[in-house]
Parts: C-alpha cells; structure tokens; sequence
C-alpha cells in the first residue's frame, strides 16, 4: 500500500470511525489495568474480553462486507477461514503447554496422548514457534480460499449457487474436524491454553493487550479494505458486481479479481480468527458451524453493505443484542429474534443501519444546496438538475 | 481456394460456415460473412434470425458448433474467452443498455480505457494526464461532459445508449459489434447517434445490428439480411428491402 493510496481512501466517515477504534483500543484497556477495581470508570476484565471478541466479530464482517458488498460474492462459509486461522493459533497455543498438560508430555498434547498417539503429526510440525504459527494463519485460510476461489469462479459459479458451495465446504470441515483421527482434538478442540508468547493468557495484562491488538488489526483491515474499494479495482469489482459479464467483454479477468479479493479476504478472517482464540480461550469445531457463517452475513447485511464502517458496526451491534438477550429471560428466542431482524432488516433497511444514514445524509445535502442554489437563482445557470 | 485465402488474411472479420444450435434449435446455420477493414456493415433481420447469437460468437460468449471465424485475418476466435477477445480488440455494445449504474459517467469510462487491466495494474492505478484528457474528449464525442459526475443509472436511457458507444470509443477497439444503439431513442437521438456512428467508422470498422430502417438508411452502408441463422441478402438498403425475400420473411408467410 502506497501512502498514495492510504491518503485517497480516507474521508470524514473513515477518519471518525478509526478515531473511534483508536481511542477505544487505548483507553479501554487503560482503563482496565490502571484504575481501580471497583470504580465507575473502571472497566472490568470480562468485558475486556466480551469486547475483544465482538472486535474480532468486526474484522469478520469487514472480510464479509470486502467480498459481498463490493464484489457481489456472498460467502456463507466465510466462518470456516475465521475458524482455520483460530485453529493456527490454538495449534501455538497448545505447544507452549508443554509438560504443564495433564500428561506431562513435552511434545505431545493432552489429546494426542489420551488418543495413544505415538508421536507429532507432520502438520504440527513448526507450531511451537510464534512466527510460523503467525504465518500459518494467514497461509491456511489464504491457500484453502485460493484453491477453493480458483475451482469456482474459474468454472463461473456465481449468486446463489456458490453461496450453496462455500455452506457446503465450511461442513465439510466442520465434519473433519470433529474426527478423533484427524488430529486437531475432535470434537473438543484445543483449550487449556497457558501462554502466549511467554505471557500468561489469563492475566489481564495479557488480556488488555490482545483487545488493544485487535483494536490494531480491526484498523488495519480497514485501512487495506479502504485502500482496496477507493483503488480502480475497487471500481472494477463493483462493475463485477453490478455487471459480470459486461466487465468481461471490456477485457477484465474477472476471475482473477475475484480470486485476489477472496484470497485476501480469506487471510483477514484467519486473522481475526486467530486473535479470537486467546481471549475466548478455546477453538472447537462447532465454529465451522455453517450458522456462524450465517450469522456473519447478517451482521453486514443489518449495518449495512458495502460500507465497511456498517459491517464493523453491525457485528458489533448484533453480538451486542446477542449477549444481552441470551443471558436473560429471553434466552431461548434468540433466534427467532435474528431471524425477524434480518427479515426486517431486509423489508425496511435494505441498505442497513449506515447506507440509510448515507442515504439520508447525502439527501439532506442535496436538499440544502438546493436551497442555497435558488436564494442564489438570480445568477442563472446552475448544475442541470437530475431529472428522470 | 487461392481466393479465400487472400480474403481471409485482408478481412478484419471473417465468418465462414458457422453452426450453432441450442438443444436442437438451429440459431446459425452455415453463416458466412466478411467484413473488410475500415468498413460499416448494418445487419438486418426479423426476431431469431441469429443476429445476437452471431455477436455472441464472434465476442466468445457462445461456441459455433462448426464453422470458422478469423480476427484480422489470423486469430481464431472460437478458441478465445471474452476476456481475451476484449484485449483483442473487440468491443461490444449490448442490446439493453448496460452500463455500471451505481458508479459515474466518468469512471466508467475509465473502466473501459484499454490500459492495463491486471489485478496488480489497478490495484496500484494512477490517472495519467493522458488518460483523463482522453476520458475528456470522449465525454464532449458523447455529448456527456456536462454529466460527467452524475451516476450512470440516473441518465436517460438514450445517454446511456451513449454511454455505452462512449465505453466502446475508450476501449479503441479495432472492430466494433453495435447492437440496437437506437432502440427506444426520440427521432432526434437516432439520427444524432447515426452521425455519431459514422464519425466513429472514420477510425473504426463497426458492425450495427439494428431494426429502425430509417437509421440504417440515414447511415448508408452495406446492408446484410440474416434469417433463420443464415444470411438471406447483401447489398445497399434499397437493394435488400426491394428483394422479395426479404419482404417475405418480414412480413411473414
């Protein structure tokens, strides 16, 4: 990214929305770790860590938004590249046990000695060390993305029939996770962890620290997805979108463009999977749950798509909704609730909550220009008014 | 033979003995056509008589079952995707308007420009003085530089009939397939997009499909009449719509 290309994608919405994330990831972790406990400002360590998560939910919807609201490829499967690059860090975070497990074993973890495992499975190799773990969650879900991309759009499977495809792969995986055999704990998954990178991940040190990284990559996956949606091949995907088969007879390999934007929005969902894993302590099979994906796109959908700030905003307003309605009385209607806001959503918000602020706010402009231009209409000539 | 070869290398297009059908139906049956270099040709014909399959084929979006067609004398396109066709040089103007609505007049125009179109060149793109200059003069051919920031979709759908030629002058194709540029436009439009048609023919070889007599005879160019995937008459207009086939198949039987 040239600072060319940072300096041109940043307008006021940008701007406020990093300055947000920014301040909350300094001084809620501040906050945490320097006041006292027990005072009015003092934010307490559980929901250091409750906000981690829904600032990894973020990154999620913006990998979603990047693919969906720019490029019109609806992944319903994109919690299964989440859930890899969550499973990269939980294979790290599980080789610092060493002999602290219930065994004892020094290479071997508590699972693989339960299941009379001999020794390390090739595809463990490397994991105790942080750099090749670090590279792996973006590689796993990278080069499962690029093969998958690759098959698909290469053979122009599109709308529906490639959501049905991308449901259909995160199962598979959530199958093949569940086997005892296939070596990443089964139906358990990883937990237990210790440390991380030396540091305990239970301390709220260590805690205050994996939100203000997260702050970090939530800003980062904002600017690289704001680089990419105000370069020309942000307007080359939404000519994609809009019209598939008109770029193609203009010259663009729409195939590839595709392949780029899924691949990297593959890595950016490893990532936040992989920062979702320390501060919830475990990674099972259940995320690769083809209703996580789901619930992933309706988060875009309900803050609005193709906005970005909107994907962040409803991963973090609807996770918000979540935790507050299943931990009281209303618990067992949650779905029924996120079912009825995504019909509503759809019914009466259909550019979510930040296109109908956009909408309204660039009708207001519109409408005071206007105003200014007729106290002014003596001058004659002004801008041809849009008609039809 | 020594005759055909010599035609097949001068012509800027060249069909010959293409076959089509969809599930039985016969949409080209033995076409052959030619059209030379810097020349206009206006395709005629009644509904289903293969006009849009013809360009689907010559742009690579459908495949002739038999039959050759050569780009320049030497390219085989039956073997080429759109994608590869477009960087050819051939560029392609829909029945149905379609441009990119939701973006500007100006951007897609710059997203019909024919630099480069990797991933990697417009991930890290630049405007160029050169390119906005000729995004500029493109706009004043089209007649759309008062609305070169207004959305594509909010144009009238005559503007955006031009838009779309405006798309195909960005691309400087060497061969230019129009399909129905004056469908649904007022009588002025039509004869503006005529005029504007035959300066585009100054630079460029064209292939007009279109139904509006009055539009083809304003462009006065070769005529060719396809019907049921073949072609049924060739030459001026008053030629093709004084023979008595054609009138038959207009008009029914």
């Amino acid at each position: 990214m040239t600072p060319h290309m940072l300096t041109k994608s940043l307008d006021r919405g940008a701007t406020i929305f990093l300055a947000i994330v920014a301040a909350c990831g300094i001084l809620i972790p501040l906050s945490n770790l320097l006041l006292p406990a027990g005072s009015v400002l003092q934010v307490p360590t559980y929901l250091v860590a409750l906000w981690g998560k829904y600032v990894c939910y973020a990154i999620l919807a913006l990998s979603i938004d990047l693919i969906w609201g720019y490029c019109g490829i609806l992944s319903l499967g994109h919690g299964a590249f989440f859930a890899l690059g969550g499973y990269a860090m939980g294979m790290y975070l599980m080789r610092q046990i060493g002999t602290r497990g219930v065994y004892g074993n020094p290479i071997l973890p508590d699972f693989m000695v339960f299941l009379n495992y001999s020794k390390l499975p090739w595809y463990w190799y490397g994991f105790d060390m942080f750099w090749f773990a670090a590279l792996m969650v973006l590689v796993a879900p990278g080069l499962l993305a690029f093969c998958f991309g690759w098959l698909a759009f290469r053979s122009r499977v599109t709308g529906v029939y490639l959501s049905i495809i991308t449901q259909a792969m995160t199962y598979a995986l959530l199958l093949a996770f569940f086997r005892n055999d296939f070596g990443f704990g089964g139906n358990n998954g990883l937990t237990d962890f210790k440390d991380i990178l030396g540091f305990n991940v239970q301390a709220e040190g260590t805690r205050a620290a994996l939100f203000a990284l997260s702050c970090l990559a939530l800003i980062l996956s904002f600017l690289i997805c704001r680089s990419v949606v105000s370069s020309k091949l942000g307007k080359v995907l939404i000519a994609i979108r809009d019209a598939e088969s008109r770029s193609r007879f203009l010259g663009y390999r729409v195939e590839s463009y595709k392949l780029f934007v899924f691949t990297l929005s593959a890595c950016m969902a490893g990532v936040a999977g992989a920062l979702y894993v320390p501060q919830v302590g475990i990674i099972n099979p259940s995320e690769f749950a083809p209703g996580n994906s789901i619930e992933a796109v309706i988060w875009v959908a309900v803050g609005g798509r193709g906005t970005l700030i909107g994907a962040a905003l409803g991963a973090v307003v609807v996770n918000y909704a979540k935790t507050f309605f299943t931990s009281g009385m209303l618990a067992p209607y949650w779905l029924f609730m996120l079912g009825a806001l995504f019909i509503l959503v759809t019914l009466l918000l259909p550019k979510g909550i930040v296109g109908t602020f956009n909408a309204w706010w660039e009708s207001s402009k519109e409408k005071r220009a206007a105003t200014s231009a007729s106290a002014a209409a003596e001058d004659g000539v002004t801008e041809p008014k849009m008609a039809e | 033979m020594n005759v055909m070869d010599t035609r097949a290398t001068s012509a800027m297009l060249y069909l010959d003995g293409v076959h089509v059908s969809f599930d039985g139906f016969h949409a080209i049956n033995n076409l052959s056509l030619t059209l030379a270099s810097g020349e206009m040709r206006a395709i005629i014909g009644p509904n289903g008589a293969g006009k849009t399959t013809m360009m689907d084929i010559i742009t690579g979006k459908t495949k002739p079952d038999e039959g050759t067609v050569l780009f320049d004398g030497v390219t085989d396109l039956t073997r080429l995707d759109e994608t590869r066709i477009a960087e050819l040089g051939i560029g392609r103007k829909f029945q149905k308007p379609t441009v990119f609505e939701s973006q500007t007049v100006q951007d897609n125009l710059l997203l019909a420009l024919n630099v480069d179109h990797s991933v990697k060149g417009t991930l890290f793109w630049r405007g160029s003085r050169a390119e906005s200059e000729r995004i500029d003069k493109v706009l004043e051919t089209i007649r759309l530089t008062e609305a070169r920031n207004r959305l594509a979709g909010s144009l009238s759908h005559g503007q955006k009939q031009w838009l779309e030629i405006g798309m195909l002058l960005a691309q400087d194709p060497k061969l230019l397939l129009v399909d129905e540029p004056v469908a649904g436009m007022t009588d002025v439009e039509t004869h503006l997009t005529a005029e504007l048609l035959k300066e585009i023919n100054k630079t460029h070889t064209v292939m007009v499909v279109e139904h509006d007599m009055t539009f083809v005879r304003e462009l006065g160019v070769k005529v060719t009449c396809l019907h049921e995937g073949t072609v049924l008459a060739e030459g001026t207009i008053d030629q093709v719509s004084s023979n008595e086939r054609v009138i038959e198949v207009y008009l029914g039987r």
